[in-house]
């Protein structure tokens, strides 16, 4: 995507939001006249402390899960036997909504960062998990064997063949999970915790009726989103040239 | 320089493609290997290369029992054979690599092997450099076939399998192959060995030929080419001879 037409959509999405607020004309729909400000402001008040606990509980989750999920499926997309084995429960516990799943982390781990993390390294492992499993099931057998031909073994195999071969299938598990997981954090946060930007979110709105405050907030949990989204693409760009080459 | 002594080899639940087969290829030959679908011309090729294992029966090259890839034989496959997220210097350099992730073992490397990535001579030599940051993906199948080819070439095999190479290539590429593996075959001295299912091919490229029929296969029926690879072979009488011959013997009309 150019930047030129990011700004643009960006514009739009600002007219269309100040056009509501002034046509609902409600305290509860402030335009963002309203709350660009009250983001830059609340940024240097408490709106950054909560930020990076967000960003931290999303970073650590997604790089624990892709740590996990990744092996795991490289060992199942490159035996059968072990993929027979595990399916069945990968197939039952894949189309579980994770969200429901957040009460029982909180009862597991308590108050702390682990049930967000948890709840959120849930979702993209099996996502990142599938995805890999499938990519490394796909690769055709003639160019297994050719890469033997040349000496690989199987620690070779996995360096050389299956890695790689996995690595768009990662960043499109993140890239198909990153607004899940954003939205689950979100519900996470609003739970057995004073630190985040779901808490900050609930608190503004909810508690102490600041709705600019509150919409600073919303902002600020949309550019997390979009900036893991970017991350994603530049990672992409940087790790998979391939994909790019015309 | 290659032994099939008394091979027996069948896929799993299925009659044998090979029974009690025996055959012997000499160091620097050049064979190609001839049949229809189905006579098992590719698994012949992966028996040698130690990528299938025989039933019964044994394979020896230089009198070494082939129980794993040998270091020194390469293969090349029809497609499918390159690395679509490697350029085409990186897939050449694949060999290496994986030579040096073992280091000198006499298993996956040869134990005189000196750790190298520079695969230039053989990218130069394909007429692969201007195209070598290219991927897979941004060249054409004649392209391709030649990566393949670098990436074996630069392992220093002496014995080179290739298995249908070109038979996804258009008519002038695949002549173009054709000639550049007979001139490789004569530079390096390396014993070839061609499958193929074209008569044509097959006719160009083997000074002898070894015909496969429906399974299973029980003892070699060669045919004799030796003016396979000489100048001008293409458009003579020898060549459409050896061309009705194996017509004929495969009893085609």
């Amino acid at each position: 995507m150019k930047r030129r037409d990011l700004i643009y959509a960006v514009l739009a999405l600002f007219t269309i939001w100040h056009i509501a607020a002034w046509m609902i004309d409600q305290p509860i729909l402030p335009s963002p006249i309203e709350v660009i400000p009250a983001f830059f402001r609340e940024l240097g008040g408490d709106l950054l402390p909560h930020f990076a606990v967000s960003l931290w509980r999303v970073f650590a989750s997604t790089a624990l899960a892709i740590l996990l999920a990744s092996p795991a499926g490289l060992i199942l997309g490159q035996s059968p036997r072990m993929n027979a084995l595990f399916s069945p429960l990968i197939y039952l516990l894949y189309p579980i909504p994770k969200v429901v799943l957040v009460p029982v982390l909180i009862l597991l781990f308590g108050l702390g960062d682990m049930p967000k993390i948890a709840i959120i390294f849930i979702i993209l492992f099996f996502q990142i998990l599938v995805l890999v499993r499938d990519q490394a099931a796909s690769l055709r057998p003639e160019l297994i064997q050719s890469v033997r031909s040349l000496g690989a073994g199987r620690r070779a195999l996995f360096r050389y063949v299956y890695l790689p071969a996995s690595l768009p299938a990662i960043l499109t598990g993140l890239r198909q999970s990153v607004g899940t997981a954003v939205a689950v954090l979100y519900v996470a946060e609003l739970f057995a915790t004073q630190r985040g930007l779901g808490y900050y979110i609930y608190l503004k709105g909810s508690t102490l009726f600041d709705y600019p405050a509150m919409y600073a907030g919303i902002m600020a949990m949309s550019l997390l989103g979009l900036g893991l989204y970017f991350s994603v693409d530049w990672l992409e760009r940087k790790l998979c040239p391939w994909e790019f080459a015309k | 320089m290659i032994q099939l002594n008394a091979l027996t080899f069948a896929y799993a639940n299925q009659k044998p493609i090979f029974q009690d087969f025996s055959w012997e290829v000499q160091r620097g030959e050049t064979w190609a290997v001839l049949g229809p679908s189905g006579c098992g011309k590719s698994t012949l090729l992966y028996l040698i290369a130690g990528l299938r294992f025989p039933t019964a029966g044994n394979v020896l090259i230089n009198g070494e029992r082939i129980t794993r890839p040998r270091p020194h034989t390469g293969l090349i496959i029809q497609e499918y054979g390159l690395l679509h997220w490697a350029t085409v210097r990186e897939n050449a350099q694949l060999g290496l690599r994986i030579r040096g992730f073992y280091g000198p073992d006499g298993t996956h490397a040869p134990q005189d092997f000196q750790p190298s990535l520079n695969v230039d001579p053989w990218l130069d030599r394909l007429r692969l450099l201007p195209h070598a940051e290219k991927y897979p993906g941004q060249l054409s199948g004649g392209q391709r076939q030649r990566t393949a080819i670098a990436r074996t070439l630069a392992l220093e095999p002496d014995l080179l399998l290739m298995d249908e190479p070109f038979s996804s290539l258009d008519a002038p590429t695949r002549e173009d192959l054709q000639n550049l593996t007979l001139e490789l075959q004569g530079e390096q001295n390396l014993t070839l060995l061609i499958v193929t299912h074209t008569i044509e091919e097959a006719a160009i490229l083997g000074k002898k030929i070894l015909l496969l029929g429906e399974p299973p296969n029980t003892h070699p029926r060669v045919i004799e080419n030796p003016q396979a690879g000489s100048d001008n072979f293409r458009g003579s009488d020898a060549y459409m001879n050896i061309c009705r011959d194996l017509r004929a013997q495969m009893e085609l009309p």
